[in-house]
């Protein structure tokens, strides 16, 4: 009787969603303080050594433990994930909210400067804005961040179309109530359960963005760890030390699937 | 006069071909009034409220004529000078009781809206007190639980009684009534007509009632005005224009309202 109503309130997708969540949060929450190993101590003795007791995921092509070097990995990982869909969901906020709400010229031109910004892929966009400024932590968040406002701001802008034509919203204008007022009083928490949804999925895409971008080199750097670069030097040792490729790839799919089946419940 | 229209007229222009919804109308309002506007939709009988109540859009819209409300210009008012006249003078319901209350708000909160514009010296105590005496002066039972609310909580009736006390809390002296009883039950209805009857007396609120329902607009109005395809044709007495119409369209208006003797 109960176990029905507790499947009948929270969906199985969003459980297992909840619970790969709180793990992976957790393993990264103790990554701030706490690492088996240090990420950057090399031990010559045991490089590209197996998964043991010792070495839970085993060790690198430097002897540096792979389990330490993912739980760092996955910090970054998520740190730059989180500042993205921040920068990403506060930008296309702003500019969703006054292009839906006002209209007119304003929205004619951010619009299209938006759908300039929106036809790149978002990886193409990093790496230019990556090659003029220069690489490191701060500057993929800001240019993850600038790539993801798009479509942050079409949502929005779709949501404040629709609003901004309701009786309530009219009543408040003929009420007096300042612009600033009803956009971010009275629409914009209409907005939140559509928003939520997308700031997940945006969250993910920004996981596997910064991945990307680490695998190609313009992310985080060398010896800092993140999942996008270890992938990419576990490459060379695939078949001589499989573990050290399927660990990262493991936690970036797990991190992206806990997310995603969250999602789908919340959206349920 | 509380509210002078002259010469208004509106057209639209957001696409190719100009569209006009309102042409060169013109009537009064007295302190205390009710007047209803009657006629069918597309008649201009809402543009023209929407004009009174400032809440046209800015853009691709032209607005001609003059509305004087207390002697001050309306239509083409800035949008600072329409904000201390509205809300506080003005009030607005409207036709659909599910979209006009927002959905995420409770319903105090809504209610005290205006306080909070135009009183912002009341304390949130008074705020309070003054809200739950706005809900139950629109007669809803146990206006605490009500102000604790939300939207979904309320049946359309309850939502429109809300909508009045918001509506009404700054004690306008206009109230304006675009079919508010359109989506409501035939019950329900009167109610609210006979509510809106007893705040006019009250509160010396004039009421300026739209709908396309003849039947309570006699019932309600004491002046009543005729519009079809943007122009006014005939304004007089509730008992002029139903005892003795002089345009064929107010005829064919009111032979229009359902009676049991033509049904038999």
């Amino acid at each position: 009787m109960l176990m029905k109503s507790f499947r009948k309130k929270y969906p199985p997708n969003f459980v297992i969603g909840a619970v790969i969540t709180v793990v992976m949060l957790l393993l990264i929450l103790m990554s701030f303080f706490y690492t088996p190993y240090d990420i950057t101590k090399m031990d010559s003795a045991s490089k590209l050594a197996a998964p043991s007791f010792r070495h839970l995921m085993g060790c690198d092509n430097f002897g540096r433990d792979i389990f330490s070097r993912v739980l760092k990995g996955m910090e970054n990982t998520f740190v730059i994930a989180f500042l993205t869909v921040v920068i990403g969901t506060a930008g296309g906020v702003l500019i969703g909210a006054f292009t839906g709400y006002f209209g007119g010229w304003l929205d004619e031109v951010l619009m299209r400067i938006i759908d300039v910004v929106f036809a790149f892929p978002s990886i193409l966009l990093a790496l230019v804005f990556v090659s003029i400024f220069g690489t490191g932590r701060y500057n993929v968040v800001a240019a993850l961040g600038v790539a993801f406002i798009p479509s942050f701001a079409r949502i929005v802008r779709s949501e404040f179309i629709k609003y901004r034509e309701m009786d309530y919203v009219k009543s408040a204008q003929l009420a007096g109530v300042g612009r600033l007022r009803i956009i971010f009083v009275h629409i914009l928490p209409n907005t939140f359960t559509v928003l939520m949804s997308s700031i997940m999925i945006g969250f993910n895409n920004a996981v596997l963005a910064e991945a990307g971008m680490s695998y190609l080199g313009i992310g985080v750097q060398p010896p800092d760890a993140s999942l996008g670069s270890m992938l990419s030097e576990s490459q060379t040792y695939l078949f001589s030390a499989p573990w050290y490729a399927v660990f990262p790839g493991l936690m970036i799919i797990l991190l992206v699937l806990g997310f995603s089946l969250l999602a789908d419940g919340i959206k349920a | 006069m509380l509210l002078e229209i002259k010469d208004l007229s509106i057209e639209f222009h957001d696409h190719d071909v100009p569209e006009r919804v309102v042409h060169d109308v013109s009537f009064s309002l007295a302190e205390g009034e009710i007047l209803g506007i009657v006629g069918e939709s597309g008649s201009g009988k809402s543009m023209t409220a929407m004009a009174i109540a400032g809440l046209l859009k800015r853009h691709d819209v032209e607005k001609k004529g003059t509305i004087l409300f207390e002697g001050t210009e309306l239509l083409h008012a800035s949008r600072a000078q329409l904000r201390k006249v509205q809300g506080n003078d003005i009030g607005i319901i409207f036709q659909e009781p599910m979209t006009s209350l927002n959905p995420v708000k409770r319903i105090g909160w809504q209610v005290e809206e205006s306080l909070r514009i135009h009183r912002p010296d009341m304390s949130k105590e008074e705020r309070r007190h003054r809200a739950i005496t706005a809900l139950s002066d629109v007669e809803l039972p146990n206006p605490e639980q009500v102000y604790k609310k939300y939207p979904h909580e309320l049946s359309g009736g309850m939502r429109q009684r809300v909508m009045i006390a918001s509506a009404m809390i700054c004690e306008p002296k206009l109230l304006i009534a675009d079919e508010p009883t359109t989506a409501l039950d035939v019950t329900i209805q009167l109610q609210i007509v006979k509510l809106l009857q007893r705040l006019n007396k009250e509160k010396k609120m004039a009421v300026l009632f739209i709908s396309h329902d003849l039947s309570l607009v006699k019932r309600l109005c004491d002046r009543i005005i005729v519009m079809h395809n943007g122009d006014l044709v005939e304004q007089g007495s509730a008992q002029e224009i139903f005892e003795n119409p002089k345009e064929c369209y107010t005829k064919e208006l009111i032979d229009a309202i359902p009676r049991l003797e033509k049904l038999v």
